[in-house]
């Protein structure tokens, strides 16, 4: 496998332009997660409106892989309602987990597809998971509030 | 270039197995991770697989042949030991590994009984350094923490040294431990260990040098150093995992309180009470680690072989090279000394836009080993204003190649992440 598979074109442009990286005011739940393997850190805010996501902002610092894949979690969950963004979340766990086995569903995940590579790297799995399992701690904390 | 500085390195290479291996899809290995691993040579290996296959048996214990000669091995090791840093052999305890060590005397500290000299009240003080590595920071946290102690610490400068212009404020009449690296895991930085240990005399407070980066790479000679305590670890040194060693002092070894406790450390028992035996036993309980302990002194022997002099020569010219060209390529910091005073083969950096993870994942799809992060050295990090490093460190199996190998992927990641942007 080599570098441009692991790296695809959709990575470096979610590294290079985030979205959602600048955490908005007056969050329903703000955690902090860290990757303790190599310090990189996220902080994300949701804002829910019953089980409604209706914002999801977040800062940090990590590489490349965790940088894209926090910025296309929150792309592809802002306007979920709690059970469609948590079976978004397994999807995208799925391919993590699959050793490269899986190439994941693009209409399910959109860009998320592109971190499929990254499931054949496991040290680099935890990078691609950390703004994910942030956001699955957020909304199970603002559920049971 | 002079050439004279540097180990015949082809020759050495054919003794360590694992460079006859390919990696990620047919490159040869470049492995520049030896601050965080060795690797071992054949006459390790075999020493080990001969300890089991012709003479294993629980050492200090049966009356039979295979008893006596697992024993006769497992001390020869402990001499080789004793000898590699100059020390008495009933100075020399081996432990699991260098953490081990190091958590031995703070809990050994943390159980001393009222009145002793080790032990740590409230309004103590226990001093340490900005570039300890967790293993040696840690144990002297918790110690702080239980004890009611004070814990402070020398600072890092911007250049990757440390601060000691505050040294009588810093080891004062309440200091009673000062514990200390000798050379930083992730800057390469050594430490001017006789200046501190002056001090730490001084106010009659117990010095303990984390030796894991020094053992392995030059001459430590703990009788010229006259620190008080000295860990570090067996899989550095060529050696397998699971083995690390203790030295301390006997005088001080001997009136310590024991850490684990159960067979082997003591001297007599009854169902109430028990009395312990003299150090090294006093800290090994249990069937020790013998073939780990064994395979050590097989990789201290071939250290030795080669010489330590030369070996730390080698390394130095290797990273005066590598700085050389480091400093060539536009974006990359060097973090840490950048220069080769008073430092060993141990070069972390950074390069401007690519997270030090992915440099590393890039070097590796070359086949090339560094380690990536923050070395479990957290603190040095935020001192020193970086999530991250990347890390090459070298060994007496390593050349110029390897360094030109590192510079050239250095350059292709660069390129990789950081395209020359498209004139339109």
């Amino acid at each position: 496998m080599n570098l441009e598979s692991l790296y695809q074109e959709v990575i470096l442009d979610h590294y290079k332009n985030p979205l959602n990286k600048a955490l908005h005011q007056n969050p329903t739940v703000q955690v902090h997660h860290v990757n303790t393997s190599c310090g990189d850190e996220v902080t994300l805010n949701i804002h829910l409106k019953d089980d409604l996501v209706t914002d999801i902002s977040w800062d940090g610092v990590g590489c490349s892989i965790s940088i894209a894949s926090t910025s296309v979690m929150s792309d592809l969950l802002i306007g979920k309602h709690a059970e469609e963004a948590i079976e978004i979340l397994n999807s995208f766990v799925e391919i993590m987990q699959s050793k490269g086995a899986k190439p994941g569903d693009e209409e399910i995940l959109g860009d998320g597809v592109a971190f499929s590579g990254v499931s054949r790297f496991p040290a680099r799995i935890k990078c691609a998971l950390l703004g994910w399992m942030a956001f699955k701690d957020a909304l199970s904390q603002g559920l049971t509030r | 270039m002079d050439t004279s500085n540097f180990l015949d390195v082809t020759a050495i290479k054919e003794d360590f197995p694992i460079f006859n291996r390919r990696i990620r899809a047919d490159q040869k290995l470049i492995y520049l991770d030896s601050g965080a691993t060795s690797q071992k040579p054949n006459s390790v290996l075999d020493t080990e697989r001969n300890f089991y296959q012709n003479h294993n048996a629980a050492a200090h214990r049966g009356a039979h042949q295979l008893a006596e000669e697992a024993t006769e091995h497992y001390e020869a090791a402990r001499a080789v030991v004793a000898n590699f840093i100059n020390a008495e052999l009933d100075e020399v305890v081996f432990t699991k590994n260098a953490t081990e060590a190091i958590n031995l005397l703070a809990y050994s500290f943390s159980n001393a009984k009222p009145g002793s000299n080790f032990q740590i009240k409230a309004g103590d003080r226990i001093v340490v350094s900005e570039m300890e590595h967790h293993a040696n920071l840690i144990p002297w946290q918790q110690l702080a923490n239980q004890t009611g102690a004070e814990l402070v610490w020398f600072p890092v400068t911007p250049a990757g040294r440390l601060d000691l212009s505050n040294i009588t404020n810093l080891i004062n009449a309440r200091t009673k431990i000062v514990a200390i690296t000798h050379q930083s895991n992730v800057l390469g930085t050594i430490n001017p260990i006789a200046e501190m240990v002056k001090a730490t005399k001084a106010v009659g407070a117990l010095f303990i040098l984390d030796a894991c980066q020094s053992v392995p790479h030059f001459a430590v000679d703990v009788k010229e150093l006259e620190v008080d305590f000295l860990a570090f670890s067996g899989h550095k040194t060529l050696g397998p995992t699971g083995v690390g060693v203790l030295w301390g002092r006997a005088e001080l070894l001997n009136k310590m309180e024991p850490f684990l406790t159960g067979g082997s450390m003591i001297e007599n028992v009854t169902m109430q009470s028990a009395t312990f035996a003299k150090a090294p036993q006093r800290f090994e309980a249990g069937v020790p680690n013998m073939a780990q302990a064994i395979g050590m002194a097989a990789g201290l022997n071939y250290l030795s072989k080669i010489g330590l002099p030369k070996i730390h020569t080698h390394e130095l010219a290797l990273t005066k090279y590598a700085l050389e060209q480091m400093n060539g390529i536009a974006g990359l910091n060097i973090i840490g000394p950048n220069n080769v005073e008073d430092r060993g083969g141990v070069i972390s950096f950074t390069l401007d836009g690519i997270h030090p993870h992915d440099v590393g994942q890039a070097l590796d799809q070359y086949g090339i080993a560094v380690r990536t992060g923050h070395h479990c050295a957290w603190p040095l990090m935020r001192a020193l204003n970086v999530v991250a490093t990347t890390r090459a460190s070298f060994y007496l199996y390593n050349d110029i190649s390897d360094v030109d190998a590192l510079v050239a992927g250095i350059l292709k990641a660069q390129l990789f992440f950081n395209p020359p942007k498209k004139s339109a």
